[in-house]
């Protein structure tokens, strides 16, 4: 079926077109909304987003292949982002790897086979003072502990 | 002794609302800038604070000002540059996490500076609640008559908008947000034309830094000769450290500029997480070139830094243990400049896979010496030949650290470290 805004989405789009001189630059906020409201980016929701700035598919996928929280494939009901760069890899990032991986069984960039974890190693979350961290779709979680994370985790349902 | 002024009223959450700024002397300096000054007196105040760009590369904030031309049919166009990815460095987050007004507050005055009536505040994607408290914060400011129409009846329309990034640490680059911010890939531009020249949409444009634009309210308030006698002549100004890494205390401190970095360490930080030896530290976030343990008696302003050798950046600084394994930690590094090189430039995009690829090498234990000299020649190879400085921001770090601690990298040669 083909995407379609719903009434509210297709306002608060109305509202970013109105904040630029010219259509294209509402891209980056137009591929956001799209995403919170059809999960990720299919070819069909980027050909969507390109009928809406009236722009060829081609900008719209160039656009959102370029930038890496834009979903060009199903993620998990909870997305994990792992900082693992510098400050956080001294902290414990990588232990906090490991841990997942053991409690999920999945690998960075994938997804537990009942669709409710994926995980995926970011760089710098620019929480360095607060490390190590990890983003759980839009929320930080900081300064965790393995302990700290399995008690936020566990209560997801 | 320093009395701080960014951070000072900071106190989450109360500090985000319009009334509490106010009540902390908040928009004072706005209705001043507009009753009472007009927009080039505003930029000579700015050009007599010194106050230099707080982003990394420390350009004076009044001269770039002073750039956009004077008359142009174009309209003129303020980016503030919330895209804060440069490893080590978070200030800018508390900033608009903790009193968003005086960033908003900064934006304006500097809009009617340089004559723009639109200003975005392009903020990297992963930062959602700093977002949200901007955008409540520029719903009051709109609703209290700070931004829209005709300001306090000077005639002067200003709207600001949030833009989110979505992840790419090119887009902190001046022309790559700009690039981003037109709905592209953050590839940055060759200049010339500069962005005072031709920036976002072909319009004359300016890009600062959150922190740069913070102090600005304060510079209005508190005179030019106030700001400029903070801190170290060339440089001076209050300013914000980040302190990350192996230190029992990390977190943001302010301070005045030409903070001794030992202090920093030692006293703001309480030392060496676990009662360890220092080994080195990343004074101006992960691009800039590390210091040793012995250089740490160096003030942290623009000037100091460069003597050494190093660079204050965006004064993020990263502390490394005695038992920490500089081999796998530049191996980090080079991951994440290898990661966020937007592939534009053939010197960087390839340079940094090569340099990531040869310290695998030497970390799997299949180096050799040639391979240790080969990251000199990569690093040589990469820096000073690209459009943009993401190219000298990989090349440094690969450079300073093979050069002050080449044993850690020819231990992995020589197998005197066990390979895991």
């Amino acid at each position: 079926m083909k995407p379609v805004f719903n009434e509210s989405a297709e306002k608060e789009f109305k509202d970013i077109i109105s904040r630029y001189p010219n259509k294209r630059a509402a891209m980056l906020p137009t591929l956001h909304l799209a995403q919170r409201e059809f999960g990720w980016l299919s070819r069909e929701v980027m050909g969507y987003v390109g009928e809406l700035l009236e722009l060829p598919f081609s900008d719209v996928y160039d656009a959102a292949s370029f930038y890496t929280m834009f979903k060009l494939k199903p993620t998990g009901k909870y997305h994990l982002q792992v900082c693992h760069t510098l400050s956080c890899a001294l902290r414990g990032a990588g232990e906090i790897c490991k841990h997942l991986h053991q409690k999920y069984g999945i690998e960075s960039g994938e997804t537990s086979a009942d669709g409710k974890f994926s995980v995926l190693k970011v760089e710098c979350l620019g929480a360095c003072g607060t490390a190590p961290v990890v983003q759980i779709n839009d929320d930080y979680h900081e300064d965790l502990t393995i302990d700290k994370l399995d008690a936020v985790l566990d209560k997801l349902d | 002794m320093y009395e701080k002024v960014l951070t000072k009223d900071i106190n989450m959450p109360e500090s985000r609302k319009l009334a509490y700024y106010e009540k902390v002397g908040g928009y004072r300096s706005w209705k001043k800038a507009l009753k009472e000054m007009d927009p080039d007196a505003v930029i000579e105040l700015v050009k007599a604070s010194k106050l230099r760009g707080r982003g990394g590369a420390g350009f004076p904030t009044g001269v770039k000002w002073g750039f956009v031309p004077k008359s142009t049919d174009k309209p003129h166009y303020m980016l503030v540059n919330a895209d804060e990815s440069e490893p080590g460095t978070f200030k800018d987050r508390l900033l608009m996490a903790g009193m968003p007004h005086s960033t908003i507050e900064g934006a304006a005055i500097g809009s009617y500076a340089i004559r723009a009536n639109t200003c975005y505040i392009y903020i990297r994607g992963e930062f959602v609640r700093e977002a949200r408290i901007l955008e409540e914060a520029i719903a009051e400011a709109y609703a209290k008559g700070y931004l829209g129409k005709n300001i306090f009846g000077s005639g002067y329309d200003l709207d600001m908008y949030v833009h989110r990034g979505a992840g790419a640490y090119i887009c902190g680059e001046e022309t790559g947000l700009i690039e981003s911010l037109e709905g592209k890939r953050g590839w940055p531009r060759t200049k010339p034309p500069f962005p005072a020249i031709e920036g976002v949409f072909r319009c004359p444009t300016i890009v600062n830094n959150v922190e740069t634009l913070a102090c600005v309210p304060y510079i209005l308030e508190r005179g030019a000769e106030w700001f400029a006698g903070i801190g170290p002549e060339s440089g001076p100004g209050p300013k914000l450290y980040c302190l990350s890494g192996h230190v029992e205390k990390p977190g943001v401190y302010e301070d005045a500029m030409g903070l001794p970095l030992r202090k920093l360490i030692y006293e703001y930080g309480g030392g060496i997480l676990n009662g360890k030896k220092l080994k080195a530290v990343i004074p101006g976030g992960s691009s800039v070139p590390v210091l040793t343990a012995d250089e740490i008696d160096v003030d942290m302003d623009f000037d100091s830094l460069a003597k050494i050798g190093s660079m204050l950046g965006s004064a993020g600084c990263i502390v490394m243990d005695e038992d920490t394994d500089m081999v796998n930690t530049l191996l980090n590094i080079a991951h994440f400049y290898r990661h966020e090189s937007c592939g534009q430039c053939t010197p960087c995009r390839e340079g940094t896979t090569w340099a990531e690829k040869v310290l695998h090498k030497i970390k799997s234990g299949h180096g050799t010496m040639k391979d240790v000299d080969l990251l000199y020649e990569i690093s040589g190879n990469i820096g000073t030949r690209t459009i943009c400085p993401l190219g000298d921001a990989a090349a440094m770090p690969i450079e300073s650290f093979v050069r002050k601690f080449r044993h850690e990298f020819e231990a992995y040669v020589t197998k005197e470290v066990e390979v895991a």
